[in-house]
């Protein structure tokens, strides 16, 4: 670190040197402003999110795998939730619930965007740090907060929210509906306005920097496509989160007001309530409206981060990169005019209905262009297969499986017998969930040498990637046939079921390979910290041979993130091989390529 | 105890994968960093190329195994759901189209185009004509999809035919009610302010056309080959009407009706011969999370021959005439307390 410290004596700058002199613990780790460490606070608190919120699946598996055996150490962990070892319906449902939110908005959304979009956006643009380094802090700070009030909800006596993390009312306004909207549900709604002001100041802030902040020659079509995807999703979020901010306002109105923006003619459990003239659907749109981008905003950065790991990794410029960029773009505004698909079954006008199909399906376009050009990238290239590279093809894989059953998903009539089925989980789970976690995990593969300067082990992360793909397959490929057969997600216990109860033997199958694939995310886990520390220590500056300006930085950054100049851009991101040298840095002036490239 | 000695094993086995790791990697900083690169880069090239031989092999083992589980060979129970199976396959076959090739190619390129010394990388930056291509061919084959969809979703989402009985729905935590309209074919008038315990559906009785109105819970009978017509209704949170075997589906809103029409074209006993399955029955599945019991509330329909829907409707006596025995002129005369309530409901409301 010393060396650093004098390197960053050598850097003129007023910022970085104001910062220098009072650094402590608190400001370095707790209340930095610098991108590089809010991003590691970020991933941290990610990955805290991810372990809880993948035991929840494990835990609600259980009673969908062996809805007939008794676990007398659930008891012990969950007390009266799980009276004589087995879970009571309440809170299976407030599991799934917290499931769907934490890994969702907590993972996906904070753990994914705020991690690299902080991290990669002033390193790849040639920035000090973000345009407002302050609200940068209070981004993660908010998300924190909401971080606090959201695990608080778990130890409330009636139990945290368990409407589903859609949060549908009346049955999440009304606390004779059920239990977790007595008080849980007011913990989700506040937590919920805490994130949605921290995705906001992050979303403003990231949008700020990558159109003004980008350094010299680094023109919008010189951009990697990491910053285009992190531009798109902060966009999304910056346009839609709102919607769900007053949806979720109104609903605290109703919940604790007397407010009727979502209730109307209800009588619950014998109690006729005076509420009328709201409607249901009120907030589904409201809720949607954010809810489709979101599976973007989840999306986007993993499509952008696989982007760059396999163009790097092929040694070959990513294929059509104005088409990628285009289809970005397209998938970011139709984003936003589809939101009703969800809704097709809510008894809505079917000429509405079919717009939304239209709509919907074009999504299909932008999407294919993306999986041709991956296919493309790779074509003829000399593929190196690190950690990251595996997970990026493994998000390909995952994002044409998952992608493709949204066509059926997607087409109102296949709809009606497919909504809220298993394969409504099926998809959702390969497309956004796995396939993002795919981006994410090549994404910190990929990216650990930079942010610590050390080195995870290969062969740990080798034995994660190949568990979990086979793993993630076996898990939700068997659904889709479960939800052709009808079988509504959400339940309980099938048992009860003539036309479900066969399946009882693949779920306890499913169960089974969910423990193995979760056992094998902690040795994950175990690498990361471990590498934190002990890793081997990065000694080339540019250990992937990668064209994009992170590289150009020290190994160990400090605030302002390169000592001297800020490199100046003189080529897009993706010249490899070409010319016949492998690779070409961004900051090579145009007829050097000879010195600096091999 | 037991689970004990699973976290003891979890954790010796975590040790001894973490002891391994660590010594790889110290085996590669022996044997020479490069080497042991491209060593395990050929093994993973290899892996790949095993992934995608034993994942199609899964694919179609997974198929054999649970197509047969799947609603498909026992076909539609409704007419109008067979428009949606034929689209149902349309996009199976599409898509599987799309699958097989794109994921062939991935891990086939990925095998074939592995690092290897003598190879360089091709510059292959960018080719309108084939980009132009790829952005065609998803465009006409999702144009197709969305002509025989959107054909289907308009006939099925259309008006029910003007023939059809009327059934309403209602659905509430946790269980399933069901009104006929009876001999007038018109049903009684209800609000949600008039329910009590005894008149759960909210009936206004001094409504004529409730008098005749048969109420009957979990069970629904129906006629085949006749168009029904359910009017859906929900009295607390929302609930969804799930009609897997008839491939259909509506949403149960408070305050907000819905309706859902089809024709079931296969009695109960006719599924039950062609599956094979004595037990077969047409379920009712609540498809919208409702609460802690959703997972319970089911309902049944029996598909029956017309002679035995309008027996078994011959059987069934009115709610009116099960709630008020002693009456039979109209509720506006009676001392009753529930229609006493009714009329004072409804005064308030004015």
């Amino acid at each position: 670190m010393s060396s650093v410290a004098t390197v960053q004596h050598a850097g003129v700058h007023e910022v970085h040197h104001e910062h220098h002199h009072h650094e402590t613990f608190i400001s370095k780790y707790v209340f930095s402003q610098d991108h590089k460490m809010i991003s590691k606070q970020f991933l941290v608190t990610g990955i805290i999110w991810a372990i809880i919120g993948g035991l929840f699946s494990v835990i609600f598996r259980l009673q969908l795998g062996f809805p007939d055996t008794t676990f007398p150490w659930l008891e012990d962990l969950l007390g009266h939730w799980a009276a004589g070892g087995k879970l009571k319906p309440e809170f299976y449902y407030a599991l799934v619930t917290m499931h769907g939110t934490i890994l969702v908005f907590f993972v996906l959304t904070a753990g994914l965007s705020g991690t690299f979009a902080n991290y990669l956006i002033p390193l790849q643009i040639g920035a000090r740090d973000m345009a407002s380094p302050m609200l940068n802090m209070l981004s993660y700070w908010f998300f924190f907060l909401a971080s606090i009030i959201m695990f608080a909800s778990l130890f409330v006596q009636t139990g945290p929210a368990s409407g589903g993390w859609t949060i549908y009312p009346p049955l999440s306004a009304l606390g004779d509906a059920s239990s977790g909207a007595v008080v849980g549900m007011d913990y989700w709604l506040v937590s919920m306005a805490m994130f949605i002001i921290s995705s906001l100041l992050g979303g403003l802030n990231y949008i700020t920097t990558i159109l003004s902040m980008r350094t010299k020659g680094m023109s919008m079509t010189r951009l990697p496509l990491t910053v285009w995807a992190l531009l798109f999703t902060a966009i999304l979020g910056v346009l839609s989160f709102p919607v769900l901010f007053s949806g979720v306002i109104l609903l605290l109105f109703d919940r604790n007001l007397g407010t009727s923006f979502y209730l109307s003619d209800i009588v619950i459990a014998g109690k006729i309530l005076p509420n009328e003239g709201g409607s249901a659907i009120l907030f589904q749109h409201l809720f949607w409206f954010l809810g489709h981008p979101e599976v973007y905003i989840i999306a986007l950065p993993a499509m952008g981060i696989s982007s760059e790991i396999i163009s790097v990794n092929s040694r070959k410029p990513i294929f059509g990169y104005m088409a990628m960029v285009g289809s970005l773009f397209a998938i970011c505004t139709l984003a936003f005019l589809v939101w009703a698909h969800h809704m097709f079954v809510t008894g809505m006008n079917p000429f509405l209905g079919s717009v939304f199909v239209l709509l919907t399906l074009l999504i299909a376009v932008p999407s294919a262009i993306k999986v041709f050009n991956w296919l493309t990238t790779l074509w003829r290239g000399n593929i190196r297969f690190t950690p990251g590279m595996l997970f990026s093809i493994g998000f390909v894989s995952l994002f044409i499986s998952g992608g493709l059953t949204g066509i059926f998903l997607g087409n109102s009539a296949l709809d009606l017998h497919l909504h809220d089925t298993y394969f409504v989980i099926a998809h959702f789970h390969i497309v956004m969930g796995v396939a993002s976690i795919f981006g994410m995990l090549a994404g910190i593969y990929h990216w650990f040498p930079k942010m610590f300067g050390r080195y995870m082990n290969n062969t740990l992360a080798y034995i994660h990637f190949w568990v979990t793909i086979v793993g993630a397959y076996l898990i939700f490929w068997p659904m889709h046939y479960e939800g052709l057969a009808g079988m509504p997600r959400r339940y309980y216990d099938y048992s009860g079921w003539n036309s479900f109860k066969m399946f009882a033997g693949l779920n306890e199958f499913i169960s089974f390979v969910v423990i193995i694939v979760f056992a094998v995310q902690l040795l994950f886990v175990f690498n990361f910290f471990y590498s934190m520390y002990k890793g081997r220590k990065v000694t080339n500056q540019n250990p992937w041979q990668s064209n994009t300006l992170e590289w150009t930085a020290p190994i160990h950054p400090g605030h302002g993130n390169w000592p001297g100049e800020i490199p100046e851009v003189y080529r897009g991101a993706y010249e490899y091989s070409k010319d016949g040298k492998e690779f070409i840095p961004q900051n090579v002036p145009v007829g050097e390529e000879e010195t600096k490239g091999h | 105890m037991k689970e004990f000695l699973m976290i003891a094993l979890g954790a010796l086995i975590f040790v001894v994968v973490f002891q391994i790791a660590k010594a790889s990697e110290y085996v590669s900083i022996l044997k020479g960093e490069e080497k042991t690169r491209k060593q395990n880069n050929r093994i993973n090239a290899f892996f790949l190329l095993g992934f995608l031989v034993f994942g199609l092999i899964g694919v179609w083992y997974c198929n054999e195994l649970l197509y047969p589980k799947t609603l498909f060979p026992q076909g539609s129970a409704s007419v109008e759901g067979e428009e949606i199976d034929s689209m149902m396959m349309i996009t199976i076959i599409l898509t599987g189209i799309i699958f097989f090739i794109t994921q062939i190619l991935l891990f086939w390129f990925s095998f074939k185009y592995q690092e290897k010394d003598n190879r360089k990388a091709y510059y292959f930056a960018h080719s309108t004509k084939l980009e132009l291509i790829w952005t065609t061919i998803p465009a006409i084959v999702l144009a197709i999809l969305i002509v025989f969809g959107l054909k289907a979703w308009f006939k099925i989402t259309g008006d029910a035919p003007k023939d059809a009985i009327v059934v309403e729905v209602t659905g509430h935590q946790f269980a399933w009610e069901f009104r006929y309209p009876g001999p007038d074919k018109v049903l009684g008038k209800t609000n949600y302010k008039l329910y009590t315990p005894k008149n759960n559906l909210g009936v206004d009785f001094n409504d004529p056309a409730s008098h005749d109105d048969i109420h009957v819970n979990t069970t629904m009978h129906l006629p085949v080959g006749v168009p029904v017509k359910m009017v859906i209704h929900s009295q607390d949170v929302i609930h969804d009407v799930g009609l897997p075997h008839f491939r259909l589906k509506m949403d149960a809103v408070p305050g907000i009706p819905t309706t859902q029409w089809f024709t079931p074209k296969i009695t109960t006993e006719e599924m039950r011969k062609k599956t094979g399955n004595p037990e077969f029955t047409y379920e009712i599945s609540c498809d919208q999370l409702c609460g802690a019991n959703h997972f319970a509330m089911r309902g049944v329909i029996i598909v029956e021959t017309m002679e035995e829907y309008k027996k078994w409707l011959a059987e069934q006596t009115s709610e009116y005439s099960n709630l008020f025995p002693e009456k039979s002129a109209p509720a506006t005369n009676t001392t009753d307390s529930t229609a006493k309530q009714t009329a004072q409901v409804l005064e308030t409301k004015k």
